[in-house]
């Protein structure tokens, strides 16, 4: 009997990881853009076109999109900690295009770089794969100002941050370590964009709150990639302190963990209460 | 009552547009033909219905839930905002679920309470049918 054999996980020379960022994806930011005071959010959308110039000057060949993913293909009947998308294309926004501002699109996928990814994260990490996903705005956002003619092959990441118990935040940091291992094996040029946070209370009473001095601090930590400063929270601090929407820090730090160390900066941040988040454009210089 | 329940049935509709339609069309239909149906309470039968948004988020489903659901409504922003707080205000804090941690009345109200991320779909069931008082400020 002929052995089952996995395809080679390597096709070429490895390239590494050619960008890691963060930015914010409140689906107010493109559902209630006409709300927010206008030069503040000039601002904000010019820092997220420098992110897109950015990660087109990195040469990517397609984007990994980590995202707090909102009950949109995941639910408590069936919740993985971790899961990536394994398909060739991914349809969005689930959501009403008038409500979120975004018409329906088809953003290009590529199964079998997503198999690869795949494969090589669960050598250390257990994470689902998904053939089929639905963009919601934790992707769909971000990728309207990042990838606007939706023609960059995305690979759509999420960590539990809705569904308790959540993804232990020492879990996400193996899971970015896993997805820099990932990148880098891979010939394909990566760039990695985390979505979500940090405090905010999304879709509650409490919308428009945030918390500034929490906020800043937590990017002090980014910044630094102080994995131990930024492992140093406590789930029911962090709703005290911001939110449930603060549990998408997850997605930061997974960013984090796949920088290895590199330093970041904050090239906006600012609270816009409309969008009901402290608004967030940040990288790590990969060079 | 079953907030899993609620909630999935929720979230069926809101990433379903053949779902949406028959909704738009028939709600009681729509919401008879779910299939935890029977794990539903009459009352909460009726909030899906009428729709009432905040005896729903009384009730604990989550607002990345719920927002959606009030977005098909064609319910603005803002009054989707206030409709959540009319809804603490008649019924009482949030039941169970991931809000009932807090109540939105402060932290101190849930320290004794450490085990809410413990439960599966968001349930903390911070239990303020049973005590009223922990989500008070």
């Amino acid at each position: 009997m002929q052995a089952l054999t996995l395809p080679a996980l390597r096709r070429g020379p490895d390239v590494p990881l050619v960008y890691a960022g963060v930015c914010s994806h409140a689906p107010g930011i493109t559902g209630r853009a006409d709300q927010a005071e206008p030069g503040v959010r000039a601002a904000f959308v010019e820092a997220l076109d420098g992110m897109r110039t950015a990660i087109e000057a990195s040469g990517a060949d397609a984007i990994l999109v980590v995202a707090a993913e909102h009950f949109a293909n995941f639910f408590m009947d069936n919740m993985p900690p971790f899961a990536m998308g394994m398909a060739d294309h991914y349809d969005g926004p689930i959501e009403d295009p008038d409500w979120l501002g975004i018409p329906k699109f088809r953003a290009p996928g590529d199964r079998d770089l997503s198999r690869r990814l795949v494969s090589e994260v669960m050598q250390t990490v257990d994470v689902a794969y998904a053939e089929e996903w639905l963009f919601d705005h934790g992707i769909a956002v971000p990728l309207s100002f990042l990838t606007p003619r939706f023609d960059l092959p995305v690979v759509p990441v999420n960590v539990n941050c809705q569904g308790p118990p959540l993804t232990p935040l020492h879990r996400a940091w193996a899971f970015g370590e896993a997805l820099r291992r990932a990148a880098d094996a891979v010939p394909e040029h990566i760039a990695l964009v985390g979505t979500g946070g940090i405090s905010h209370w999304p879709a509650t009473p409490d919308s428009g709150k945030i918390n500034e001095p929490w906020d800043r601090d937590f990017l002090d930590r980014w910044c630094r990639n102080d994995r131990d400063a930024l492992l140093d929270y406590d789930d029911l601090e962090v709703y005290a302190d911001a939110g449930q929407g603060g549990f998408e820090i997850r997605t930061f730090l997974t960013v984090s963990a796949a920088a290895a160390g590199a330093p970041g900066t904050v090239h906006f941040y600012a609270p816009i209460p409309i969008f009901a988040v402290g608004c967030t454009v940040a990288d790590y210089s990969m060079a | 009552m079953s907030l899993y329940a609620v909630q999935k049935f929720l979230y069926q509709l809101n990433r379903t547009p053949d779902l949406q339609g028959r909704y738009r069309v028939d709600r009681t239909g729509a919401v008879a033909g779910f299939d935890r149906a029977d794990d539903l309470t009459v009352d909460e039968v009726d909030a899906l219905v009428a729709p009432d948004i905040g005896y729903l988020f009384h009730l604990g489903v989550n607002g990345q839930i719920l927002m959606h659901f009030a977005a098909l409504h064609g319910i603005e922003w803002a009054d989707y905002l206030q409709q959540m707080r009319d809804g603490i205000a008649t019924h009482g804090p949030v039941r169970e679920g991931v809000y009932a941690m807090i109540g939105y009345d402060g932290v101190d109200a849930h320290r004794g309470q450490p085990d809410f991320l413990a439960g599966s779909d968001g349930a903390c069931n911070a239990g303020s049918d049973a005590s009223g008082t922990e989500t008070g400020s």
